[in-house]
């Protein structure tokens, strides 16, 4: 991976950001500074504008004021291989096979006209996708369609797809969110061995108060503190609690 | 097997009937007995015309086919390419989709005149007829079909490097293919009809040409049959893109 020099950094800042539609106001002057290789979990009640949030560093909305930056630049507006995501569904590719969907990101990335590998290249492509796979249990359904495989499976298909192109940053939007708790606990232990050998932060949206203190290095929570009950629309969420927490190995000792 | 049962009872129904009119006129043009279909279907099936040599079922059968098989694989490929465009880039959506949900809406028979005076009367008409009337319909279901995919994995793609090119290549195309053979399967029907009317008004052989040349004589020996083996010809069609669905997007059949 060519790519690996220029991954030694991501520092993500938000500063007064705000995000308005018209006169909904959905964030108010957000900050935050996120260095580089930390786990952020996001928190908040429904409609608080934690989606909008990844959303903004996703690259699929831009802020209506202030500033949204990685390394100092304004974040791209448009979605690319620095910030990998994973949704709750819907984020793998139902015509490919498990390592097919594993192979797309390398695939996309070395044959830039056919999105296709052929011979050697294609081989030492597999070879990679193949040990990701083993590594995170699915190398025996490499030839399955993700229609055959579990609610878990899929979403760990997902994050191994996402993680294989090294992205800096990656997102998960409720990513267990659908899945059954006993699934989520290897999962946990999946994203949590995947984010320490590799070089990326991780920001990750959950309804799940308890999950959100166990993997995060940071917990942030979106919040309104004003109201106008005449007008709901009319003030936004902004960040209420931004608490440093321990980091894994540290619990893990104590 | 009950499937066949109202198969079976309308033969049944057909050689009662024709043999109640035989008996009363032995020269009934109406429902040819089976004895007499049979002799007529061996006179254009099996020997050759008397006048030209051509053995006339199969003469008629293979222009047909060339026809429609013709016209279908364009309609595809141009189905394919505008449905897409229109269905994944907005840009190209906003242009195009009022022209050609208006082209759609146009009766394709009524324009068959324009198409036999500007092209003639040879195959590119009747070609282009099959083809008018049957690529806004491709078009317009496959541009609903790549609407369709969720946003969620072509969002995933951009994050995964890909650039809208490989975009199409890879995530969106192999998602309609089988979208394509449905829609091809469900046009079978009015591609005959207008491979039938396009050869009724000019042609000098093909399945329709034959049909509406008998007419005048009331040979329903001969229509009756020619429209079975249409029948036939066309659910063989439907089969066989059902099949090859099946081979070439193995995971299609899987995810549902």
């Amino acid at each position: 991976m060519g790519r690996d020099s220029a991954l030694t950094m991501a520092r993500v800042t938000a500063r007064n950001l705000w995000k308005t539609y018209d006169d909904h106001v959905v964030l108010e002057n957000v900050n935050l500074d996120v260095a580089d290789h930390e786990f952020v979990t996001i928190v908040g009640a429904s409609g608080c504008g934690k989606t909008t949030f990844l959303k903004m560093l996703l690259g699929i909305e831009t802020p209506s004021k202030g500033e949204l930056l990685i390394d100092g630049k304004p974040i791209v507006p448009e979605p690319n291989a620095d910030r990998g995501i994973v949704f709750q569904r819907y984020s793998l590719f139902p015509h490919l096979t498990v390592l097919e969907n594993v192979l797309l990101g390398l695939e996309f990335e070395r044959s830039r006209l056919l999105g296709r590998l052929f011979g050697a290249s294609r081989r030492n492509a597999i070879a990679n996708a193949s040990k990701l796979l083993e590594s995170i249990g699915l190398a025996s359904s490499r030839d399955k369609y993700p229609a055959q495989l579990s609610g878990g499976m899929q979403q760990r298909l997902s994050i191994a797809q996402s993680v294989i192109r090294r992205p800096k940053i990656l997102l998960l939007d409720e990513p267990f969110g659908a899945l059954d708790p006993g699934i989520t606990l290897d999962l946990h232990k999946l994203i949590l061995e995947l984010w320490a050998a590799n070089e990326m932060s991780i920001f990750m949206i959950t309804h799940d108060i308890k999950e959100s203190f166990q993997l995060g290095t940071r917990l942030v929570v979106f919040d309104k503190v004003r109201h106008d009950p005449q007008e709901p629309d009319r003030y936004g969420a902004r960040i209420t609690y931004d608490l440093k927490l321990k980091a894994h190995a540290e619990r893990a000792a104590a | 097997m009950l499937g066949a049962l109202p198969f079976v009872i309308l033969l049944f129904v057909y050689v009662i009937a024709s043999n109640l009119r035989f008996a009363s006129n032995t020269n009934d043009k109406l429902l040819p007995t089976p004895s007499v279909i049979g002799q007529t279907l061996k006179e254009y099936a099996v020997e050759e015309d008397t006048r030209s040599g051509d053995i006339l079922l199969w003469l008629d059968t293979r222009a047909s086919l060339e026809r429609i098989g013709l016209a279908l694989a364009i309609s595809a490929a141009i189905g394919l390419v505008f449905g897409v465009a229109t269905g994944v880039i907005p840009l190209i959506r906003a242009t195009l989709a009022p022209m050609i949900t208006a082209l759609s809406m146009i009766p394709p028979l009524a324009i068959l005149p324009i198409l036999f005076i500007v092209m003639g009367l040879g195959e590119v008409a009747k070609i282009t007829l099959i083809v008018i009337g049957v690529t806004p319909v491709i078009i317009r279901d496959l541009a609903l079909r790549a609407g369709e995919l969720p946003r969620e994995q072509l969002i995933k793609a951009q994050t995964l490097g890909a650039s809208t090119w490989q975009l199409i290549l890879r995530v969106v195309l192999p998602q309609i293919w089988p979208r394509l053979i449905d829609s091809l399967r469900l046009t079978l029907g009015s591609a005959w009809l207008f491979l039938i009317a396009a050869e009724a008004i000019a042609s000098t052989e093909g399945l329709g040409y034959r049909i509406f040349l008998v007419r005048r004589y009331l040979a329903m020996d001969v229509i009756l049959p020619y429209v079975v083996w249409i029948t036939a010809l066309a659910f063989a069609m439907d089969w066989a893109l059902k099949w090859i669905r099946a081979q070439a997007c193995p995971w299609a059949e899987i995810a549902r």
